[in-house]
Formats: C-alpha cells, sequence, structure tokens
C-alpha cells in the first residue's frame, strides 16, 4: 500500500471522469478507488490546546470505518486532517503523517486543492449553496473547469442516482437546493460530493441533524457507496456505527483507544474504556 | 396597583416611544405636504382678476398671495388686508408681481376675454388680443376674430420652434462640431511638425482645408435655409391690449401658451395644468432659471448618480472582500477599519476641495496635456465636468459602501465557505461564486444608502462640475456619445440657484418647491429600484442574513 505510485494520478486537469457512459442503473459504474488513509502518529494542537496524541491507524480502501467517542474527543478534528480542512482554523499546528492513496497530505509540495479534490467531504448540518440543484451537484466540476453542458448533466444525474435522489428531484433540477427536506438536502451534498468523484469520502455526523427514515436512506447509501469509494465516518450513534461500519476506533481525549473489525469491537472489546464506553457508563 | 408598581411595569413608556414615531411621521409628512402643495400649485391656470383702485389705476393679474398688513403699534394691525397681483408685462411696467391694498379696491371683475400668454421673454404677458397681422396683411382686426385664430397659431409656433431648433442644434451644430474638429486636427499637425521639422505635411494641410471649405459651404446652406425658415415663421404678430390700455406686438413664434383665463372649465383647467406639468419636466430652463423646465438637471442629476454607483460599487465590494478575505486581521487592518470608519464623517465640501484640487486639476490637467494638448488652452478634462462629479461624489459614499459589504460578507455562514473549500475550490473561487452572491442583498443594501447620500449632496458638485445652465447634456448623438467632459445641471443645485441666486425673486419662489418635489421622486424612485433588485436577491439567496 506504500509503494509504487498512485495509481490514481490525475492529468493536467487534476479531475479525470471515470465513467465512459452514464449508465441507467442506480449504482454508478465508476472505477473503484484503491485509495487507502494511513495516519503515522499523527499530533495536532491549536495554540496551546494539544488536541490529538499520536493517532496510528490504516484504513482500507473502500471500507467504512467509523469513529467513535464522547464529544470533543477529537474525532472531527482527525476527519478534518484528511482534507486539510483544518488549516482553515488559525494557529493549528500538525505533525506526523498522513497518507491518503500514498500522497503525503502535509507536504509542502502538496497541492491542497488536490487533496481537497480527492477527499469529499460531508458535513454534519447540511450546506447546500443557494443555487438551483444542478449547479449545486455540479459545482465542484464547475471548479474543475469542466462547463460543456452534456458533461455536465451526465454528471448531474450519476451523482444523483448515487445518492438516491435522482427520482425525488429529476424534475425540479432548476429549483433552489434550499428547497428540500432535511434528508433530501444532506442527500444533495453528498452528491455533490460524489460528483467529482473522489477517492476518499468523509463523513462528519451526517445523520445527526435528520429523523429516523431520513437517517435510514443515508445509511443504505452508505452501504451502496461502500463498492467505490473508502468512507470514513464520524458518529455520536454507536448502533450507526455498529451497522454501517466495517472497522471502528473509539477515540478519547485526543488518543486512539482501540481499533478493530466492528463486530469485534461492540462483542468482545479488548480495552476497559471502550467496555465502559460501548455499554453506556460514560460517554 | 400601586403607583411605583405601574411604573416598574413600564406600560406607560408605551405612550413615550409612540409619541416620538408620531412626531417623526408628523415631521415628515409636513415637510411632504408643504413641499407637494406649493410646489404642485403653481401649474394650475388660476383666473384673471381685474382691479381698479381709487386713484383709478387698473391692473389684472393672477392673485399670488393675500396677507393682513401688519402696523405694530396701531389700532389696525393685521386687520387689514392685500393681496398680490401678478401682473406680468414686465417690459412694460417694470414689475411682475404687485401689492394692492385691499381698503384701496374700488372694482373687482373677471373680465372674459383677457388672455395669459406665455412667451419667450419678460415673463407671462396678460392682455386681450385686438389684432393679427401676417407681414403686411391683416388677417384678423377684432378681438373675436384674432382669439379663434390665436391657438392655430400657437401650435404652429410650437412645430416651427422645433423645426428650427432642430436645424439649429442638429445640423448646424453638427457642421460646427465638424469645423471644430478640423481645427484641433490642424492644431495636431502643427504640434508634429514642432517635433519633426523635416516632414512635410502639405498633403493633410490640403486636405484638412477642403474639408473645411465643405463645410463652410454647408454651414451657408444651412444658414439660408434657417433664415428662410424664421421669416415664415416670424412673420405672423399679434397684437395684445393691456388692461390699462397699452398695446404690445408679439411674434407668435415667441408666444408658448395662450388661454382665455377666466372662460376656462375645470376641465380645460386640468389639461392645462398637466400640459405645464409634463412641459416642467422635459423642457429646458428659460429666463434665467425662472420658467421652462427642469429636464437637463433631472437628466444631470440621475446621470450623475448612474456614474456615480458604477464608480463605487466596484470600489467599495473590492476593497471590502479584501479587509474581510484576504487581510491578516490584525493592528493594521482594525486602523484601516477605523479610518475608513471616520472618512464617513468627513464634511463634503472638503471632498469638493479635494475633487477640484486632485481631479480636476491634476489629473485633468496631466490628461490634457497628454491627449487633449491641441484643445490647450481650453481645457477639456482640466475643468470641471460630470466624470470628476461622479468620481468625488463616489468618494465620498464609498466608507459607505465599505461598512455594508464587510457585514453582508461576514455575515454569509461559515458553513456555505467551508462546503465550497471542502470541494476544492481556492479561495477566490469561493468568494467569486459563493460569497459574493450570497452577500449580494446586503451590498446593494450599501448601494441604496450610497445614492440616497449623493443625490443630495450638492457642495462637492458646485466645485467639480455643476453650472446654472449647461448648453448641452452630456450625452448627444456625436461621437463618443458619453462627453464626460461636459458640465452639467443638478437638481440640488439648481434649487439653491433658483432660490437664491435669481434676478426674478417672486418668480422664483414657487419653482423652488417644484423642483424640490421632483428632487424628492427622483430619489425615491432610485431607491425603489435598487430595494426591488435587493429584494428579488434576498428571495434567491434566502440563507444570507440581510
Amino acid at each position: 500500500m506504500t509503494d509504487g505510485p498512485m495509481k490514481t494520478t490525475a492529468p493536467d486537469s487534476g479531475l479525470r471522469i471515470r465513467t465512459a457512459v452514464p449508465s441507467k442503473g442506480d449504482s454508478p459504474d465508476v472505477r473503484p478507488s484503491e485509495a487507502e488513509i494511513v495516519c503515522k502518529r499523527v499530533n495536532l494542537a491549536y495554540g496551546e490546546n494539544h488536541a490529538l496524541h499520536d493517532i496510528s491507524m490504516e484504513m482500507e480502501a473502500r471500507r467504512v470505518t467509523a469513529l467513535i467517542g464522547p464529544s470533543g474527543c477529537g474525532k472531527s478534528t482527525l476527519l478534518r486532517c484528511f482534507n486539510r480542512m483544518n488549516d482553515l482554523i488559525d494557529n493549528v499546528r500538525i505533525w506526523g503523517e498522513i497518507r491518503v492513496g500514498g500522497l503525503d497530505v502535509n507536504a509542502a509540495t502538496t497541492d491542497v486543492i488536490e487533496v481537497r479534490r480527492r477527499v469529499g467531504m460531508v458535513f454534519q448540518k447540511s450546506n447546500p449553496f443557494p443555487k438551483s440543484i444542478f449547479e449545486n451537484v455540479v459545482y465542484g466540476l464547475r471548479i474543475a473547469g469542466i462547463n460543456e453542458k452534456t458533461v455536465l448533466q451526465e454528471a448531474c444525474e450519476r451523482s444523483l442516482r448515487a445518492a438516491a435522489l435522482w427520482d425525488e428531484v429529476k424534475d425540479r433540477l432548476d429549483e433552489s437546493g434550499l428547497g428540500l427536506s432535511g434528508g433530501q438536502m444532506q442527500r444533495l451534498c453528498i452528491a455533490r460530493a460524489i460528483a467529482v468523484e473522489p477517492e476518499i469520502v468523509l463523513m462528519d455526523e451526517p445523520c445527526s441533524a435528520l429523523d429516523p427514515i431520513a437517517t435510514l436512506k443515508i445509511e443504505e447509501l452508505i452501504y451502496q457507496l461502500k463498492e467505490n469509494y473508502t468512507i470514513v465516518i464520524v458518529t455520536h450513534n454507536l448502533q450507526q456505527a455498529a451497522r454501517v461500519s466495517d472497522r471502528t476506533a473509539l477515540l478519547w481525549l485526543g488518543r486512539l483507544v482501540e481499533y478493530a473489525p466492528t463486530a469485534e469491537l461492540f462483542t468482545a472489546p479488548k480495552d476497559k474504556l471502550t467496555e465502559d464506553y460501548i455499554t453506556g457508563r460514560f460517554g | 396597583m400601586s403607583l411605583r408598581m405601574r411604573l416598574a411595569r413600564g406600560d406607560h413608556m408605551i405612550w413615550f416611544t409612540g409619541s416620538a414615531l408620531g412626531i417623526c411621521l408628523l415631521m415628515i409628512f409636513g415637510l411632504l405636504a408643504i413641499i407637494l402643495v406649493n410646489g404642485l400649485g403653481i401649474f394650475w391656470p388660476h383666473a384673471i382678476e381685474q382691479v381698479t383702485t381709487g386713484d383709478g389705476s387698473v391692473l389684472a393679474g393672477e392673485i399670488a398671495q393675500r396677507q393682513a398688513i401688519p402696523n405694530p403699534g396701531h389700532a389696525d394691525h393685521l386687520l387689514n388686508h392685500r393681496i398680490q397681483l401678478r401682473t406680468g408685462n414686465r417690459d412694460l411696467y417694470g414689475f411682475d408681481f404687485t401689492w394692492v391694498n385691499e381698503s384701496d379696491i374700488v372694482k373687482r371683475e373677471r373680465p372674459a376675454g383677457i388672455f395669459f400668454v406665455e412667451r419667450s421673454e419678460y415673463g407671462p404677458l396678460v392682455g386681450t388680443p385686438v389684432r393679427i397681422m401676417e407681414g403686411e396683411r391683416e388677417i384678423a382686426s377684432d378681438s373675436k376674430a384674432a382669439r379663434e385664430k390665436l391657438p392655430g397659431l400657437v401650435t404652429k409656433a410650437a412645430s416651427d420652434r422645433k423645426a428650427i431648433e432642430a436645424v439649429e442644434k442638429d445640423e448646424i451644430g453638427e457642421v460646427n462640431y465638424e469645423i471644430e474638429r478640423l481645427r484641433l486636427e490642424a492644431r495636431r499637425l502643427d504640434f508634429r511638425q514642432g517635433r519633426e521639422p523635416g516632414l512635410d505635411f502639405a498633403a493633410e494641410r490640403a486636405e484638412i482645408q477642403g474639408r473645411e471649405q465643405s463645410e463652410q459651404a454647408r454651414y451657408a446652406e444651412l444658414e439660408a435655409k434657417l433664415v428662410g425658415l424664421l421669416e415664415s415663421a416670424a412673420g405672423t404678430r399679434v397684437t395684445f391690449v393691456t388692461v390699462d390700455g397699452q398695446e404690445k406686438e408679439l411674434r407668435s413664434l415667441d408666444i408658448y401658451r395662450a388661454y382665455p383665463a377666466n372662460e376656462l372649465s375645470v376641465f380645460e383647467r386640468a389639461g392645462t395644468y398637466v400640459s405645464r406639468l409634463w412641459g416642467f419636466l422635459t423642457d429646458e430652463p428659460r429666463e434665467a432659471n425662472t420658467e421652462g423646465g427642469i429636464w437637463p438637471a433631472i437628466f444631470g442629476t440621475v446621470m450623475m448618480v448612474f456614474l456615480m454607483s458604477l464608480a463605487v460599487v466596484p470600489l467599495g465590494v473590492l476593497a471590502a472582500l479584501y479587509l474581510r478575505e484576504y487581510a491578516k486581521q490584525g493592528v493594521l487592518v482594525r486602523t484601516v477599519r477605523v479610518a475608513v470608519n471616520n472618512l464617513a464623517g468627513v464634511p463634503s465640501i472638503v471632498f469638493g476641495v479635494f475633487g477640484l484640487g486632485f481631479f480636476v486639476y491634476f489629473v485633468g490637467g496631466g490628461i490634457d496635456r497628454l491627449f487633449f494638448a491641441e484643445a490647450l488652452p481650453t481645457p477639456t478634462y482640466g475643468t470641471g465636468g460630470i466624470l470628476w462629479a461622479s468620481i468625488t461624489l463616489a468618494l465620498l459614499t464609498v466608507p459607505v459602501v465599505i461598512v455594508a459589504s464587510e457585514e453582508a460578507l461576514a455575515a454569509v455562514p461559515r458553513s456555505m465557505r467551508e462546503a465550497s473549500l471542502a470541494m476544492g475550490a481556492t479561495k477566490f473561487q469561493t468568494n467569486l461564486r459563493v460569497v459574493l452572491p450570497a452577500a449580494a442583498p446586503g451590498i446593494l443594501t450599501g448601494l441604496i444608502l450610497a445614492m440616497a447620500r449623493a443625490a443630495g449632496e450638492v457642495a462637492p458638485l458646485m466645485l467639480t462640475g455643476v453650472v446654472k445652465l449647461a448648453p448641452e447634456l452630456p450625452v448627444d448623438s456625436f461621437f463618443p456619445f458619453f462627453h464626460l467632459d461636459r458640465k452639467f445641471m443638478h437638481l440640488g443645485f439648481h434649487i439653491y440657484d433658483v432660490g437664491f441666486q435669481s434676478p426674478n425673486v417672486e418668480a422664483a419662489k414657487p419653482m423652488v418647491y417644484t423642483t424640490t418635489v421632483f428632487l424628492l421622486l427622483i430619489v425615491v424612485l432610485l431607491n425603489l429600484t435598487a430595494i426591488q433588485v435587493r429584494n428579488y436577491l434576498r428571495e434567491k439567496y434566502r440563507t444570507a442574513a440581510f
């Protein structure tokens, strides 16, 4: 995993469309991601506050990895390291190695725009742009310089189908993205994220603001997306982690407590802290 | 409940807040009412009273005012009244308006057949038409015949004036423009000759001379045409008799409007009212701005506001964008912000002085030396003009736009920016595609405030390009169509000029109110348009804070 050049090296535009022909089926005909995330002794500090301590873990390609833990333990902070979103905060220092698909995310020579195109993100509170649904989905393509109408329309349909939203909005692509329900807006944000075919999709508590039915729909979506994308999901909801993920990591006060296949972690945790957390004695 | 408890509850404060609002509304509506009544009343065609005083003199005119005569210290203080008559006929009497004590009046009547005539010189004429001559021929020899022919003549006079103006302004104007351009070309050749003495420009000079000659020939042609038009139009003359027996002969070409003031029905008066109102808005001023219309001032005001908006929006928005998004937030940025806020408090005349010194003399002088050297010593851009006035006002209002834009940019939710950045957009792309559109309603608010402020400022304009009477509009049909070096008229300055610099104070008084009405109307219209655009954008970008 750490040898050889990245198989998904991008040409000049920094983005390549992986499908040749738009398909009619539910799952898109994309080339599956080969990218995995490797963390080696990752540390992060906001000014004086040392938020992450020596995190080392490997997240496999085309698997769902869940990050769980109590509030303030650093799950979202770690997630945001993978696409350099912590750069937006002042006084942040990161040391240690993070490799996404073999690419060192924090190297001085790495283009942060390149990183963010390969690593998509879905936020806790859905944040579609105040534009039409179509413009929302193809936003990533437009900023990459792709403006041909047919290409954009194909990509839009493909992403909306992959996000299980196509049937609900196909007749109103020109209406504002803000006119959808909460669950639909979140799926729109997922469609927007996968329209540029990232290697990895990061999800920061994507269902915390949604009702159970919408949550179920998004979890089904994650099952389907797993076939082609590497997914890392941060969640407060232990049942969700148990349902959706392949491997789960428990963080506590900025340290990695335990990282194991989900079934193992939830039935036979090795660390006492994990057991206490899962059974609800604190957290 | 005890008094103390009632006071603690504060229910009585509602009355205070309500009264405060009530007083403000009263003042605003009171102001509007005074302006409207005084301003719009002048177009109504009143009846003409004929008054005979005890000493036998006869006067006639519209009643302009009625006053109680002050006589402090005596028993009849404020008991007697006097009326002010607008007698017109300034060329015959030496005055336009005169006061007559009611106690002196022996007889009052409203004679039929007396006309109120608006003409091109000496203010209105009040009298009865008795004779019409066409050249040497008399075509109406008594009052009745003259009355019948008069409306036809007035209409013909209007179309004649239009034809004459077309020849003068458009055709002869074009020829003059061409001749001036040729003169400047010749001077440009002189300069080149001075710089390159070896070269010979005989061919070019010959060409210029040839063109000049053809233009002179055209001029002679058009002049002859004009003379012909004038002869045919100015041949008809109407004689009026005033109430005291004097006769005055007017060319029909000089008559703008004539109506029998005591014989109009309400419907006809309303028609005259509308016609006068329309004329006020679309005609050019006459008689040192006390008669005619304010069209050039309206045009100048609106064009200046548009130019100012074109200048201030990019300047202000880009400055706000840099301050908010790109500059490192530290002491320097805070100082700049404080300085910008203070700039909003600088008196506007200071901006006028700056505009004069920097834009007009320094920048304008430089432009003249570089591009318009052949026209010197007559300055083109080195003197006040609509361009410099608009830029000066843009500087005046840029703090308002910067502050409003900064607030609008700050109000764009962070989540929207993060969503864009997480997609791999650069900061510039995020600003361009997401942040600025979302902040647009707030930026428009800033623009509305700027326009409202700029439309009302007069002091800086006086130094940078506004004039009492501009011979032409800044926009016409000659290339380059937008003449930003021209001086212009402005409604605010017009009010000042008509009110305080006018040779005929009584006639000018109502004009002040009327011009104010239309200045207010234009400002309200501009603001309403901007508000509509802002509401539309607000609907479109619903997540923006304001």
